[in-house]
């Protein structure tokens, strides 16, 4: 019961919160540029008369771009509006009136987090299927395995927002906004490091991939997505933002939902015997 | 109970019994260990060694935290409710059914005068228009015990009165008020029983309505006052000092007086007044404490 109050008031606090909002209009505003670059394209293959295997590559690999701004604002929204809810509460003492009412700590946290859970996949819905909907009806393009990206894309999400609450449970807003985004930089920066061993066939360039990857899962997930959604073709060019080197495995999804139901624990234990 | 944050010991020493059914005055100095102990009691913070029992219950059990209320000193919440809102919230996170707090919600906004802003967002309440919110939602769930931390702290004089009035009503209807408080002539006017609480350790207790029986000081002015009947006021006084035609001096108890009367009278003093003059709770309070440190 706790749980579902604490879920339903903080998803009306995250949905208040102008950050929000400003991913939502940067969606917006992206999708209207989206849909101009695929309107001009689109003009352009009617003027070179493109032949209809090529059209069809390049709109993917256009909306494969889109749908990795998608996944980066719907990161950056859920670190940004989640990083204060804990930590915040503890500091401006919101907290003291909730954690004395009769429900344990952890319906606190959990309710909490479930409220962003729902905010989280209502913003990933309409951007992402915002994005595919544009592709869709302007190009005639389609992602592979549409649903399987998105679900992947809000594992990420969620996964993001179960580590900004762990850490939310040590430290100040502004140290846990700092450790956050720097984790997922981190993973962005070994992802790529990832890529680009496809191009330098370096082993040592890999391992520290792997190894960054490991420290945080982030990116793996989005390369996975990916993977899942890009056409054929697109996946077998050597080297591409989204080519198939060193994809991650099932076996690394499946780490990355242990990491994160790993991070949640640790935040409800921590929130149960922490003093407030 | 004891707790330690890294070298610092906030609390040394609680030991406390608080009488059900009272208003129970918590004081003492800044920096005295009061918010720690009391969010201790609640649950907020873990003791470093000790253990206490509210209601018969370890303390922060969720069962006791059903019978608690509790009103912050700096009370904040989600400031874009309506005062309505923020009790339904906190209502339901008591456990009570919406058609309870459908009938309750009014009340608990007339009680503490917010009928008239009630479709305000709180954002927009003042200081002390929070505090009485925050007292509502203390209140809602009709507590066994209420906690309240400095509950007058940002009220002009119509708001204190009308704290003052429900705590007291509180206590009609059988609750405890835990009250830890700043203004000592509020808790003197409101509570049944005090504890004075320094450096971490609770240094005094007493019975506020016992406190008249305690020592007690005289002023007398009279004529006629002969050595030998002050130096007879002994059995009676611990103290007393002759200035001109005033005699001051500290009864052992306000019980003692009649007596001491009589024996001017019958030494042959012309008695002109005789005034007791209680000692205040802010007197008590300096006594124990000491100097002001500056905390």
């Amino acid at each position: 019961m706790g749980c579902w109050v604490m879920a339903g008031i903080t998803f009306r606090e995250a949905a208040r919160k102008k950050i929000l909002w400003t991913a939502l209009l940067a969606g917006l505003g992206f999708l209207t540029l989206f849909g101009i670059a695929l309107h001009y394209q689109i003009e352009d293959f009617g003027a070179h008369s493109t032949a209809p295997f090529i059209r069809y590559q390049i709109l993917s690999a256009m909306l494969m771009v889109g749908l990795y701004v998608v996944d980066l604002l719907a990161v950056v929204m859920t670190i940004l509006t989640s990083v204060d809810t804990i930590s915040g509460e503890i500091s401006s003492g919101t907290i003291h009136a909730i954690a004395t009412k009769p429900i344990p700590r952890w319906q606190i946290l959990i309710g909490k987090w479930i409220g962003f859970v729902g905010m989280i996949a209502g913003f990933v819905a309409l951007t992402f299927g915002g994005t595919i909907a544009v592709a869709y009806f302007m190009g005639g393009v389609m992602p592979e395995n549409a649903f399987h990206g998105a679900l992947l894309v809000f594992l990420e999400c969620l996964l993001a927002l179960s580590v900004t609450f762990m850490f939310g449970t040590w430290f100040s807003t502004l140290t846990n906004g700092v450790i956050v985004i720097g984790l997922h930089g981190l993973a962005f920066m070994g992802g790529w490091l990832e890529q680009m061993s496809g191009f330098t066939e370096s082993a040592r360039l890999v391992a520290v991939g792997v190894v960054t990857s490991l420290i945080m899962p982030s990116e793996s997930i989005w390369r996975r997505a990916a993977f899942e959604m890009q056409t054929p073709l697109a996946g077998s060019l050597p080297f591409s933002p989204f080519a198939n080197v060193s994809i991650p495995s099932p076996t690394m999804i499946a780490y990355a939902g242990f990491y994160l139901l790993v991070a949640l624990t640790i935040a409800v234990y921590h929130f149960h015997s922490r003093d407030l | 109970m004891r707790k330690e944050f890294g070298n610092k010991i906030a609390v040394r020493k609680l030991s406390l019994t608080v009488p059900r059914g009272s208003i129970f005055g918590f004081l003492g100095p800044n920096g005295a260990g009061k918010s720690t102990s009391i969010k201790m009691l609640l649950g907020l913070v873990k003791p470093t060694s000790g253990e206490a029992f509210v209601l018969g219950e370890r303390a922060g059990d969720v069962a006791v935290r059903r019978k608690i209320g509790f009103l912050p000193e700096h009370f904040r919440f989600y400031d874009w409710l309506t005062p309505a809102e923020l009790l339904r919230l906190h209502g339901r996170l008591c456990g009570m059914a919406a058609t309870k707090l459908r009938e309750r919600i009014p009340v608990m906004l007339e009680l503490v005068g917010l009928t008239p802003h009630r479709d305000k967002r709180v954002h927009d309440f003042s200081k002390g228009m929070m505090q009485r919110i925050g007292l509502a939602q203390a209140l809602i769930h009709e507590p066994e015990i209420i906690f309240l931390d400095e509950p007058t702290s940002g009220l002009d004089p119509m708001g204190r009165r009308l704290v003052r009035d429900v705590i007291r009503a509180q206590r009609e209807r059988g609750a405890t008020v835990f009250l830890n408080s700043h203004l000592l002539s509020e808790v003197e006017v409101t509570c049944d029983n005090v504890a004075f609480l320094k450096d971490g350790e609770v240094v005094a207790a007493k019975d506020l309505h016992a406190l008249g029986e305690a020592e007690i000081h005289v002023v007398v002015r009279a004529r006629h006052l002969s050595p030998q009947a002050v130096a007879g006021l002994a059995p009676w006084t611990t103290a007393a000092t002759v200035e001109g035609e005033q005699l001051t001096m500290t009864a052992r108890s306000s019980d003692l007086l009649p007596d001491v009367v009589r024996h001017l009278a019958a030494s042959g003093a012309d008695i002109y007044s005789f005034i007791p003059e209680r000692a205040s709770l802010e007197d008590l309070f300096v006594r124990i404490m000491g100097e002001d440190r500056g905390l």
